[in-house]
């Protein structure tokens, strides 16, 4: 009985403060602020996952929610500091705040009847997952989903991974077309960013290779793993120990490609050996999983960092 | 007390609401990126509660729904990661990050501001 109570106090605690820093993201002066707020309201959202009983949708919010899309935001608003607070004529008057709370009351209210009328029982297609499993091989019903039975979905995500990096390349100036990334780190080598950047990436990378190989059983998976070698990567690069790579090297070009165009391949095979795109034949099952997870992989590692570092900016070798 | 699904359903419901009046109110660009994420992440708890609604065959939710979850993580980020993209890029070449459209002084402007 005690167990309920205090797991009940920590979902209402977790709830609230969910609310709290999602609302700090709206109010916070600052946009450093509202950043580091949203990194926290995504961390948090991770713990909202567990309770969930979502591990591996906890661990794909921690990585790439919270971590990546923190990261990047923070990126951004550093650089955009300089702009200040906007002019008094740009923000809304009171009419556009009073729109704006009936807008935002209206679609809460609706959510909410929703979530109080949902359909008992629910619907679900956990059986026919559980059936079904056995053909692939995997225990994971996760990776169960995402690689055999909605495929599909996953070759499209592998593609606009992909896609949102071609977007944000084409952003870059003529004059930086192909060159590197980012602007030049100068970091103090001996401080403790360079510290970190020396001590965390092997441990790091162990780690993600880990979440990637347990995901065909366990929570786990190719995204969440890919996500933490590609911070991993990134740390080095903000640490000033590497630079970011030149945007027009074919090694990298391939390296890129390599994950979604063998993930086409199979899917093509399909057609003939077993009658359909992304089929796989009788026994074969795991063993194709398993190469579209490895060849996805590195090449989403190396796209996710490349889209955190954003488009060109300098032309140098 | 509250079941999960409750509390973090209707927590959900007005998650999406901050996020709606956040993208209306805020003018600067960045913070309309952070509203849309926060919308976004209370869109994914809605339906992270419906997966969990459906748990079955021993396990505690339905895997189809938390398979669509992770790709739609996976594309709100590249979307997001776009969007900064195309924020960054506009603050460089007009030296400010604003989305009011840039209009020849009138008699009107001068009146609205200061």
């Amino acid at each position: 009985m005690m167990d309920v109570y205090m797991s009940d106090a920590y979902n209402v605690g977790l709830a609230v403060l969910v609310l709290v820093l999602a609302v700090w993201t709206v109010v916070a002066r600052d946009s450093f602020a509202a950043v580091v707020g949203f990194v926290a309201y995504g961390l948090l959202l991770a713990l909202v996952w567990l309770q969930l009983h979502g591990v591996d949708v906890a661990l794909t919010e921690a990585a790439l929610g919270s971590g990546l899309t923190g990261a990047l935001l923070l990126g951004a608003a550093s650089r955009l500091h300089r702009t200040g607070r906007p002019a008094r004529s740009q923000r809304p008057g009171r009419l556009t705040h009073l729109v704006a709370a009936l807008a935002a009351a209206g679609v809460t209210a609706a959510l909410g009847i929703a979530v109080l009328a949902l359909p008992d029982p629910a619907p679900t297609l956990a059986q026919e997952t559980a059936a079904n499993i056995g053909a692939t091989g995997v225990y994971n019903p996760l990776t169960a989903v995402l690689l055999a039975f909605r495929a599909v979905d996953t070759l499209l995500e592998a593609t606009v991974v992909l896609f949102a990096l071609v977007g944000i390349w084409s952003l870059a100036p003529d004059a930086a077309w192909g060159g590197r990334p980012g602007a030049l780190q100068r970091v103090d080598p001996q401080g403790p960013l360079a510290f970190l950047a020396r001590v965390l990436p092997p441990i790091g990378i162990i780690i993600a290779v880990y979440i990637f190989w347990i995901g065909a059983d366990h929570p786990g998976g190719k995204f969440q793993g890919a996500a933490l070698l590609a911070a991993m990567w990134l740390l080095v690069i903000y640490a000033g120990l590497v630079d970011t790579p030149r945007t027009d090297r074919r090694a990298l070009r391939l390296a890129l490609i390599a994950g979604p165009v063998i993930f086409m391949a199979v899917g093509a095979a399909g057609i003939v050996t077993a009658g359909a795109f992304l089929a796989y034949p009788d026994g074969l099952a795991k063993p194709l999983i398993v190469l579209i997870e490895w060849a996805l992989f590195p090449s989403l590692a190396v796209t996710l960092a490349l889209i955190v570092a954003g488009p060109p900016e300098r032309a140098e070798p | 007390m509250m079941d999960a699904t409750t509390l973090f359903g209707l927590c959900a419901a007005l998650l999406v609401g901050v996020g709606v009046y956040s993208l209306i109110v805020n003018p600067e660009p960045l913070r309309k990126i952070i509203a849309f994420n926060v919308l976004g992440a209370g869109v994914f708890m809605l339906f992270g509660v419906i997966a969990y609604r459906g748990a079955g065959a021993g396990w505690g939710g339905d895997p189809v729904p938390q398979a669509l979850l992770i790709t739609g993580l996976v594309v709100a980020f590249c979307a997001t990661a776009l969007a900064v993209a195309l924020l960054l890029r506009l603050f460089s070449e007009a030296g400010s990050a604003t989305l009011v459209p840039e209009r020849p002084p009138s008699a009107d402007d001068d009146a609205a501001s200061h």
